[in-house]
């Protein structure tokens, strides 16, 4: 008699790090050819397909560029709140809120200086996006309130308010002359409050994608190298040793909800400065921006520099799935392929923590029978997620 | 005017109406988790279900009791196949149940695999041909007040009933629903007690699912009736919080979706009355209602007597204690 049990390796072998998620992206996209076939679509066209329009073709990059802006943003607010065990998935709605606020200051600010316009931007986007996530810190702190049930329900709520104020109301963001007397639509903000595009290598490049990377460099910085970084990583991988040494959990939840929110919220004011230039209700449900963001956290395995990696990636997915939608191309296949990247990424890492070993029932003197170290779980490198592929669930 | 078109009454049946999905999902979802299995992807599994149901009223041909019931099966057989995924990625490989949800409801979602497969099929194209149609129990539908609250449901609300019966039965009642709990609560006792409790998971996991399902086919053949991608609209998301409010007790999970749905109808119902409150309001109104709920229930002294299961989220792995 056999049977097959999983030792959890005491040490992750380098070569397995790179090798296990090139082998659960090689699965997924099998996996995602397999499902084309079985639907009637082409197999190697269409993931052809996909590399071209998101990606190869001359000018499409500067498209993928900015649909990765938000997806950037939003990466980063999953990011940081997974790290400590806080599953922030209001990503969404503290999105709306930041371009929201933002949307009210490039609005009123018409005429200031681009700088100045652009800056307030950015700080209001944060007050409303860290705003939003303070409820839900507030709620889980005070009342024990799950964050993912009210973060969740968050989302719905600032959706239903920026619909308010842009449908069914005479609001400050609303147009009201010209064809907003119509069609029910957000003012458009002065050319002055529109975010540069500064050219890098001839591509234009979103001002909020520069922000967005200086922004991940700086939380990765933060996370790995302050004191408020050793927090974080304390609470989220020994709640109890950070306990007995006097680390004050709620007031670092707090801060790590709020930057978290403050993310989201300056995805909103890029979406609104550099991209839309007006609040849209509409578009911004449509996007869902924050729960792909989950995504891109999820497979940049929470470290900030390869979220930004990941954002390019599923952006060029998603302006490739936009640029290809049709018969051939049905809605929600890459939906589906980010899906099933994420499946196999992080079955990869479960199984790569684990070594499968084959043994004998009865006991005989067989290969597991060696002694084996009693396997603390490894001190955890500062950026990377010990808690993402295993362990438990925080309360 | 009859008493039965009471506004309470009134209030009271689109609530059942609007409710049930969300007690199927919900009661699915307080068996999975009540086996220390965590799955955030109801939202992805109805979703599934709602597809899978669509294609079958389409492609079967028969009577219409019998299209419905082949479509109600396919339907939950479709979103445990979905939740039989998630039990692989959490039970075998011990991925972080959170994350693993997360994923599963991205991929099976409103703009994910649901939406692929059905605009494969061209199922958006056209309305369900069969349909669930409102009984008349013993020709009773009339009956003052109990009538419409009783006897003048569709099929599947009378089925949720019995779903609830016996899943309270199943739990508390039967040697099965002990080990089931038992896995939950303490997988190592039951692992020594010499339960499977990898079979034990990976069964009521799919079984959560199925009932998940159930949930999604009573949204492309009754409410909707047709194929819209995400037309569940996060009732997934919905059914989790319930779980929460009903202290995992399907008894109470159903009181919960039934509230809700009353909330999430109200606006229908009075509009139909000539009351007129903004509709933004209306729409928040479940939302904001689930918050407070979620508050008041969080915060009460029953959560420590009545609360999760202990293991609820943890993987089990023998070796390690």
């Amino acid at each position: 008699m056999r049977s097959i049990a999983f030792e959890r390796r005491t040490n992750t072998p380098k070569w397995l790090r790179i090798a296990v998620p090139m082998f659960g992206i090689a699965i997924a996209l099998v996996l995602g050819a397999m499902l084309l076939a079985w639907t009637g679509h082409a197999t190697t066209g269409t993931y052809r397909q996909i590399l071209h329009r998101g990606f190869t073709d001359p000018g499409t990059f500067a498209t993928t560029l900015v649909a990765a802006t938000p997806l950037l943003f939003t990466g980063l607010t999953a990011a940081i709140a997974y790290r400590m065990g806080v599953f922030n998935i209001g990503g969404e709605g503290q999105l709306f809120i930041g371009a929201m606020f933002a949307s009210f200051v490039g609005l009123g600010l018409g005429s200031a200086p681009t700088v100045v316009v652009v800056a307030s931007m950015i700080l209001a986007g944060a007050v409303g996006g860290s705003l939003w996530a303070s409820i839900a810190a507030v709620l889980r702190d005070r009342f024990r309130c799950n964050e993912i049930i009210t973060t969740l329900m968050l989302n719905y709520l600032a959706g239903i308010l920026i619909q308010y104020l842009i449908f069914s109301s005479h609001s400050y963001w609303r147009e009201l002359t010209g064809t907003g007397a119509l069609f029910p639509q957000g003012r458009m903000l002065s050319e002055r409050a529109q975010w540069p595009n500064p050219h890098i290598g001839g591509t234009p490049v979103p001002f909020g994608f520069i922000v967005g990377i200086s922004f991940a460099v700086l939380i990765f910085v933060l996370l790995r190298s302050t004191r408020f970084g050793y927090r974080v990583r304390v609470i989220a991988d020994a709640p109890a040793a950070a306990k007995y040494a006097g680390i004050n959990a709620r007031r670092t939840t707090f801060a790590v909800l709020a930057l978290s929110g403050a993310m989201a919220g300056i995805g909103g004011a890029s979406d609104v400065g550099d991209f839309r230039h007006t609040l849209d209700p509409k578009g911004l449900q449509q996007a869902g921006y924050g729960y792909t963001g989950i995504v891109v956290a999820a497979l940049g395995r929470l470290n900030p520099i390869a979220v930004v990696f990941v954002a390019i990636l599923m952006g060029g997915l998603n302006t490739a799935g936009l640029a290809l939608q049709g018969p051939d191309f049905p809605a929600g296949l890459v939906g589906t392929l980010q899906g099933l990247l994420l499946f196999c990424t992080l079955g990869g890492e479960g199984l790569a923590r684990y070594r499968i070993v084959i043994r004998r029932r009865a006991g005989s003197a067989s290969r597991s029978a060696a002694p084996r170290s009693s396997s603390p779980r490894s001190a955890a490198s500062p950026t990377e997620a010990p808690g993402l592929a295993t362990g438990e669930v925080g309360g | 005017m009859s008493i039965n078109h009471n506004l309470l009454v009134e209030v009271a049946v689109s609530g059942m109406f609007y409710g049930t999905p969300l007690v199927f999902a919900s009661v699915g979802e307080v068996i999975t988790e009540r086996s220390g299995v965590l799955n955030l992807g109801v939202e992805g599994m109805m979703l599934m279900g709602a597809a899978a149901g669509s294609w079958a009223s389409i492609h079967i041909s028969g009577s219409n009791p019998w299209v419905l019931f082949c479509a109600t099966i396919i339907g939950a057989a479709a979103a445990a196949l979905v939740a039989l995924l998630h039990a692989f990625l959490v039970v075998t490989l011990r991925v972080n149940q959170i994350v693993a949800g997360l994923a599963l409801t991205i991929f099976a979602g409103g703009a994910g695999l649901s939406s692929f497969l059905a605009n494969s099929w061209n199922l958006a194209a056209k309305p369900a041909p069969h349909q669930f149609q409102e009984l008349s129990v013993f020709g009773w539908k009339n009956a003052p007040i109990i009538g419409p609250l009783l006897f003048h449901h569709n099929v599947m609300v009378y089925f949720s009933w019995i779903v609830v019966g016996a899943t309270s039965w199943y739990l508390f009642r039967t040697r099965a629903g002990l080990h089931l709990r038992s896995v939950g609560e303490s997988p190592h006792t039951a692992d020594a007690m010499g339960l499977n409790v990898a079979r034990i998971r990976y069964v009521n996991t799919m079984v959560g699912g199925a009932l998940a399902g159930v949930g999604g086919v009573y949204f492309s053949l009754l409410i909707v009736p047709t194929w819209v991608d995400g037309m569940t609209q996060g009732r997934g998301w919905i059914a989790l919080a319930l779980v929460i409010f009903g202290f995992w007790r399907p008894g109470l999970a159903m009181i919960g979706a039934y509230l809700f749905g009353a909330f999430a109808s109200l606006g229908l119902t009075l509009q139909a009355r000539n009351v007129h409150i903004s509709p933004d309001l209306l729409d928040a109104l479940p939302y904001l209602m689930t918050i407070v709920v979620l508050i008041i229930v969080s915060n009460s002294g029953a959560r420590k007597r009545l609360g999760a299961p202990a293991a609820l989220g943890q993987p089990f792995i023998r070796d390690e204690r």
